[in-house]
């Protein structure tokens, strides 16, 4: 035995263990899976709204995927702060040309990027959204400017389908 | 006397122990030495038997009416409070239940903490102690999501995203445990299976924590270790019985208070508004035995950072049996520990008073 030669045993014993391996992550798999969306959830991937009657200065909120996206018609003052920050003041770097393509219209999850929260709007020390659960205060552009948060509210994906609707995802 | 000594007087005991020696075990239970200086700290151990045991009978009656489904599970709840028999009494006696729970255990770990009961021999006890404060914190934190008000949703959505803090592949998990793109009814599901597997698994892990004590003995206040059995001990049973019992009903007054005369003065009045995923409550905070590590999350300026400073504070109590090199255990003889040790409990105590403020005027 103290002959370091690999024996047929030892060849049998890794052959085995590894195809055993091999077979419990199989079913482990799809224990663990089974636990990520399901089919009907990820068929509600997108929703059209009509904001048509959203004057400027308001924000609409509907559900997306469970969670709030806001539709803001941003005011010409609004939109004049958001394009004037400069980059090195901002913890997320973004310009507002890039997260509003069109400058009247932000839209984006109302989702706090710290813990989930929904923020509330026109509220804040930066005049556009402050969140209630841990205090993080985001611009007129939905950018983090103070708090705990990492990022700015994420933009989905979303187009106008005519002058007067929205569809989102 | 030694356990293996032991043997039942009739024929059918003697047949029937010789088979499952299940006689040996009560008989080792009853006669166990314990130090006879152990002071009414030492009770809750006890005390929290009972509450296991109380948050078990009256979780599974819960479970009877409650229905875990988005649509269903917080009017199930008021149904529980008004249509079935006794049902408010269970409910109560279940939520109130939790913080009694956690009243107890927070004494028991400080008792721990004063006396060096965490010191060696006894560190396999402590780390035992520890993972069923952790998963008495999930089970807590999972049971209160089961009424889906506005609190049990928005307190599921802050605590699950502390997983988005982990780098690369935290949003998946958030997405995993959610089952979905947010909290929905996939995670409700999800979260009274583990509600109701979870305090079995502390069933389990209290008996290896009693399994685990019963080797060296108990600690005792001045520490010192003790000859057993001698004139140091008495049997656990009657003295220690009685003791306890006696321990244990001061602690059921305390407890039929709440139930009885405050029975929501703990919980949140939120969270009798149903859960609503677009509006966040303006106050949202956690149930009180969460609040300091609750501040410890919110005052730290990263995200990243504050997760890992929260786990921290919970997870370092693993290793304060090697953090601690002192060879006396109790605090009695250690006036610079005893020192430290109130500035600890001074410190939890502000941190969970931070805890419970708003995040305001910042």
């Amino acid at each position: 035995m103290s002959e370091k030669k690999t024996k047929r045993r030892d060849f049998l014993f890794t052959a085995t263990t590894a195809v055993g391996a091999v077979g419990a992550a199989a079913v482990v798999w799809p224990m663990i899976d089974q636990m990520n969306p399901d089919a009907s959830v990820k068929a509600l991937a997108s929703t059209e709204v009509d904001v048509s009657s959203l004057t400027p200065g308001n924000t609409l909120t509907v559900l997306w995927r469970g969670k709030p996206v806001f539709i803001r018609r941003r005011t010409q003052e609004e939109i004049d702060e958001a394009r004037s920050v400069k980059m090195e003041d901002l913890i997320h770097p973004e310009k507002d040309e890039d997260r509003a393509k069109n400058p009247e219209w932000l839209v984006m999850l109302g989702v706090c990027t710290h813990l989930g929260c929904v923020p509330l709007n026109d509220k804040g020390d930066y005049n556009g959204w402050f969140c209630p659960c841990h205090g993080s205060h985001y611009d007129t552009s939905g950018r983090i400017r103070k708090g705990p948060a990492p990022w700015n509210m994420e933009v989905p994906k979303y187009e106008f389908v005519n002058a007067n609707t929205i569809k989102i995802g | 006397m030694s356990d293996h000594d032991y043997r039942p007087k009739s024929k059918v005991g003697q047949w029937f122990n010789d088979r499952l020696p299940l006689l040996t075990l009560a008989n080792h239970l009853t006669d166990y030495p314990t130090p006879k200086n152990l002071n009414y700290w030492w009770t809750f151990g006890g005390i929290l038997t009972f509450c296991l045991i109380t948050q078990i009978v009256t979780g599974l009656t819960l479970a009877m009416h409650y229905i875990a489904h988005a649509d269903m599970a917080f009017e199930s709840v008021e149904h529980i409070m008004r249509d079935v028999n006794y049902g408010w009494l269970i409910r109560y006696i279940h939520a109130n239940g939790a913080s009694m729970f956690f009243l107890a255990v927070y004494i028991h770990i400080f008792r721990s903490l004063f006396y060096g009961s965490y010191k060696s021999p006894r560190e396999i006890i402590w780390i035992l102690g520890i993972i069923i404060y952790l998963l008495m914190m999930a089970a807590a934190f999972m049971g209160y999501v089961l009424p889906w008000g506005q609190m049990s949703f928005w307190g599921a959505t802050v605590i699950t995203n502390l997983f988005s803090a982990i780098p690369l592949v935290g949003e998946g998990i958030v997405t995993w445990l959610w089952g979905g793109y947010s909290v929905d009814n996939p995670t409700l599901t999800r979260f009274f299976t583990l509600h109701y597997l979870i305090p079995f698994l502390i069933l389990g892990l209290v008996v290896l924590h009693i399994w685990a004590l019963h080797v060296p003995g108990n600690n005792n206040p001045v520490g010192i270790d003790i000859k057993k059995p001698s004139k140091d001990t008495v049997p656990f049973h009657p003295y220690i019985v009685i003791k306890d019992g006696f321990a244990l009903l001061m602690f059921m007054i305390v407890f039929a208070f709440f139930v009885f005369y405050a029975p929501n003065i703990l919980g949140h009045a939120d969270n009798y508004i149903e859960a609503n995923p677009m509006v966040t409550p303006a106050h949202i905070v956690p149930e009180w035995y969460l609040l300091p590590f609750y501040a410890i999350l919110r005052s730290v300026p990263d995200k990243l950072l504050g997760v890992v400073a929260m786990l921290s504070a919970i997870l370092i109590l693993a290793v304060l049996p090697w953090l601690d090199t002192s060879k006396i255990r109790s605090a009695v003889f250690r006036p610079l520990y005893k020192q430290f040790y109130w500035i600890l409990v001074a410190d939890v105590l502000i941190l969970g008073y931070v805890g419970a403020m708003p995040a305001e005027g910042l």
